[in-house]
């Protein structure tokens, strides 16, 4: 194989992998606060995608996003108001299979506002056809878009939960929710807003890979599956280990399709993560000590 | 006694209710369509369709005096729900004929249910399995899947293209389109040097384009549905990856064109001439039945007509067609579309016989191709 080819398999992957990896990210923050994967995470890409698209319609690209996205946070805590916050003694178990729940009513409740038809947001640079060379590589500048705001949200969310005091009432409100009330923190409202915060993660989310993947009413399912792969793998809870998380994903699945039929790819990036899960059940970058102190 | 009475009673009850369907004086056709569920893009079209016929041949009097009856079903492009239907539709509602369903997948579980209840069936889903075993009762309106697949062979013989690569969603469409293409590349002389499947909900498809780009390929054949056959298009041109794309018929919607933006330029498909309508040549017979269908279809519903909507055109006509050729009779209609012969559709012109229940030859597809963010005529 020629060099040339070589990275453009790596391009290939890197794209992959930032996809997965800026879905993870938002399983990580409602699972930071609640310890709950809510796997309604894929609604709020697909929300913030298609409110995007249709206020595209009345207003410029960026408004239009930032207005989404907006819109998409306060569902995120209008489903924690409604569904989780008066559960008298949510167990893990049972405020995951409600998030289940959530994502389908969401997914049905999109159907009949949008319909089936496929639609995307404009390329932000460019369009379908514009590629930029760096070096032998050949990218659509949107895969750079996407790179940019996922590393931008991992630097942000890291800086959020380990220096600022809202970031570690969130944290703490994990670790160990009755101390955390114990000390004053109303944990309560600590969980609407992680709901909030990954809403509008996935938002941003849903809009910038709208361009490369398309949005439907169904496309949160395949994105969050992958997404909550990506999470595990890198070991949940930690944005920076979903960023690594998904860069192998992607660079496995990529280097897949030179060696097998393309139509082995999934199947092998799951094989794979079953092996890393065997002999590393944290993930790749979890370390076991934390993981202890976690009930899920 | 009391058993006489009884068997009166039931006797009455019977009659009641049988006696108005032969005395009534409409013509009741069935619709089984996936006007919502994943093939909705087929099935809603064909839906408006047949309303907006069924309206303008009620208002000018029916057929032969007698009104049209339609009843749709939504069947979501579920096999379960169209066997129901077609039960419901034969058995309780005693149908004149049935149109659709809009897939092959249904169309196939319902070929025998018609055949048993002697109910004519027009099929609007495109496999060749449909008609291939010939059935009595069983026709089709949509183009032969091998028709497509030769028709693009043919154009690469016209370009030299001799080397080429497929690649498919994991649809049944998708999975038919690989077997008819590579059953039928030898006798074109050309060779398909990589075949691969991909997942059809696949957000990105770069590092496949990548492999045929190493293979050095001087085509790409692409037979899936959207979102991924967009997809395909902006991977190549991404990577710079410019030899011809050929995709199937099922390309045949503008909506595509739009999702797939600068990337779709120049991307060669067969298609039904419903699409370059006004690109025709005046004197070419379809020309005025398209232009029709496309300008009532586009002031009734204010959305652009695709060759889908027009297999439900095609399929309602050659059974109004037939009932005003033999009356309302079921056997004899039957018969009268078996010995169709000039019917000239938007699919193209139907000549029907007993060995072929589509009618249809290979001349009924067209190559288009994309420019300007429209549908044209490739030039010869």
């Amino acid at each position: 194989m020629s060099v040339e080819l070589f990275f453009q398999y790596i391009a290939a992957g890197i794209t992959y992998g930032i996809i997965y990896a800026i879905v993870a990210i938002g399983f990580n923050i409602i699972y930071n606060t609640t310890g709950i994967i809510n796997f309604a995470q894929g609604e709020f890409l697909m929300l913030g995608s298609m409110i995007a698209i249709s206020l595209h319609n009345f207003m410029p690209l960026f408004p239009s996003i930032v207005l989404a996205v907006i819109i998409t946070m306060f569902v995120g805590a209008l489903i924690e108001l409604m569904f989780i916050r008066w559960l008298k003694s949510p167990s893990i178990l049972r405020m995951i299979i409600i998030t289940i729940g959530i994502s389908i009513l969401i997914r049905e409740i999109a159907l009949a506002i949008w319909g089936e038809s496929v639609r995307a947001l404009p390329y932000f640079t460019g369009d379908e056809v514009t590629s930029i060379t760096i070096g032998v590589v050949k990218l659509s500048p949107q895969v750079l878009w996407v790179v940019g705001i996922c590393i931008l949200m991992v630097l942000i969310l890291q800086i959020f939960f380990q220096f600022t005091l809202l970031g570690r009432k969130m944290r703490a409100c994990a670790t160990n929710p009755m101390a955390a009330r114990l000390c004053g923190i109303n944990t309560k409202n600590m969980v609407t807003l992680s709901f909030m915060l990954s809403a509008l993660i996935g938002a941003v989310a849903g809009c910038v890979v709208s361009p490369i993947t398309y949005s439907q009413y169904n496309m949160g399912t395949g994105l969050a599956i992958k997404g909550f792969t990506v999470a595990i793998l890198g070991g949940l809870g930690n944005s920076l280990a979903a960023l690594g998380g998904g860069i192998v994903l992607g660079l496995l699945e990529s280097f897949s399709v030179w060696v097998m039929p393309s139509a082995y790819k999934d199947a092998i990036s799951i094989a794979i993560l079953l092996i890393i899960l065997f002999v590393r059940p944290t993930g790749l970058f979890g370390s076991k000590e934390t993981m202890a102190l976690k009930e899920f | 006694m009391r058993g006489i009475k009884v068997f009166l009673l039931v006797f009455a009850m019977v009659a009641l209710i049988v006696v108005p369907a032969f005395a009534s004086d409409t013509i009741k056709i069935g619709a089984i369509l996936s006007v919502t569920g994943p093939a909705s893009f087929l099935g809603a079209p064909e839906a408006n369709t047949l309303k907006m016929l069924v309206d303008e041949i009620n208002a000018k009097g029916g057929v032969g005096g007698k009104k049209i009856e339609l009843i749709i079903k939504d069947s979501s492009a579920s096999p379960e729900k169209a066997i129901s239907f077609a039960k419901q539709l034969i058995e309780e509602e005693r149908v004149f004929a049935i149109i659709g369903p809009s897939t092959s997948g249904e169309t196939l579980k319902i070929k025998g249910i018609c055949e048993k209840g002697r109910t004519i069936c027009i099929s609007c889903a495109a496999a060749e399995r449909i008609v291939n075993p010939v059935a009595k009762y069983v026709f089709k309106t949509p183009q032969k899947d091998s028709f497509a697949a030769r028709k693009i062979f043919m154009q690469m013989q016209k370009m030299g293209i001799k080397k080429i690569g497929v690649v498919v969603g994991n649809t049944g469409f998708g999975k038919a389109g690989k077997a008819q293409l590579e059953k039928l590349a030898p006798e074109y002389g050309i060779d398909i040097v990589i075949s691969e499947v991909y997942d059809k909900k696949a957000t990105d498809l770069t590092a496949l384009v990548t492999k045929l780009k190493a293979k050095g390929v001087e085509a790409v054949i692409n037979w899936s549905i959207v979102p991924a056959q967009s997809i395909i298009a902006k991977n190549m041109r991404q990577i710079g990856f410019n030899v011809p794309l050929f995709q199937s018929h099922g390309f045949g919607n503008i909506k595509y064109v739009k999702a797939a933006g600068a990337a779709a330029e120049g991307i060669i498909f067969p298609a039904g001439r419903l699409l370059v309508a006004e690109k025709l040549p005046d004197n070419h017979p379809q020309k005025p039945v398209l232009i029709k269908y496309k300008r009532d279809y586009e002031s009734c519903y204010h959305g652009e007509a695709s060759t889908f909507g027009g297999h439900a055109y095609d399929a309602l006509m050659i059974l109004v067609e037939a009932i005003k050729k033999a009356g309302p009779d079921k056997e004899k209609v039957r018969d009268a579309i078996e010995n169709m012969k000039g019917f000239i559709g938007t699919g193209g012109i139907f000549n029907f016989s007993p060995e072929d229940h589509n009618g249809l030859d290979i001349d009924s597809f067209e190559m288009l191709t994309v420019k300007n963010g429209r549908f044209a005529l490739l030039e010869r």
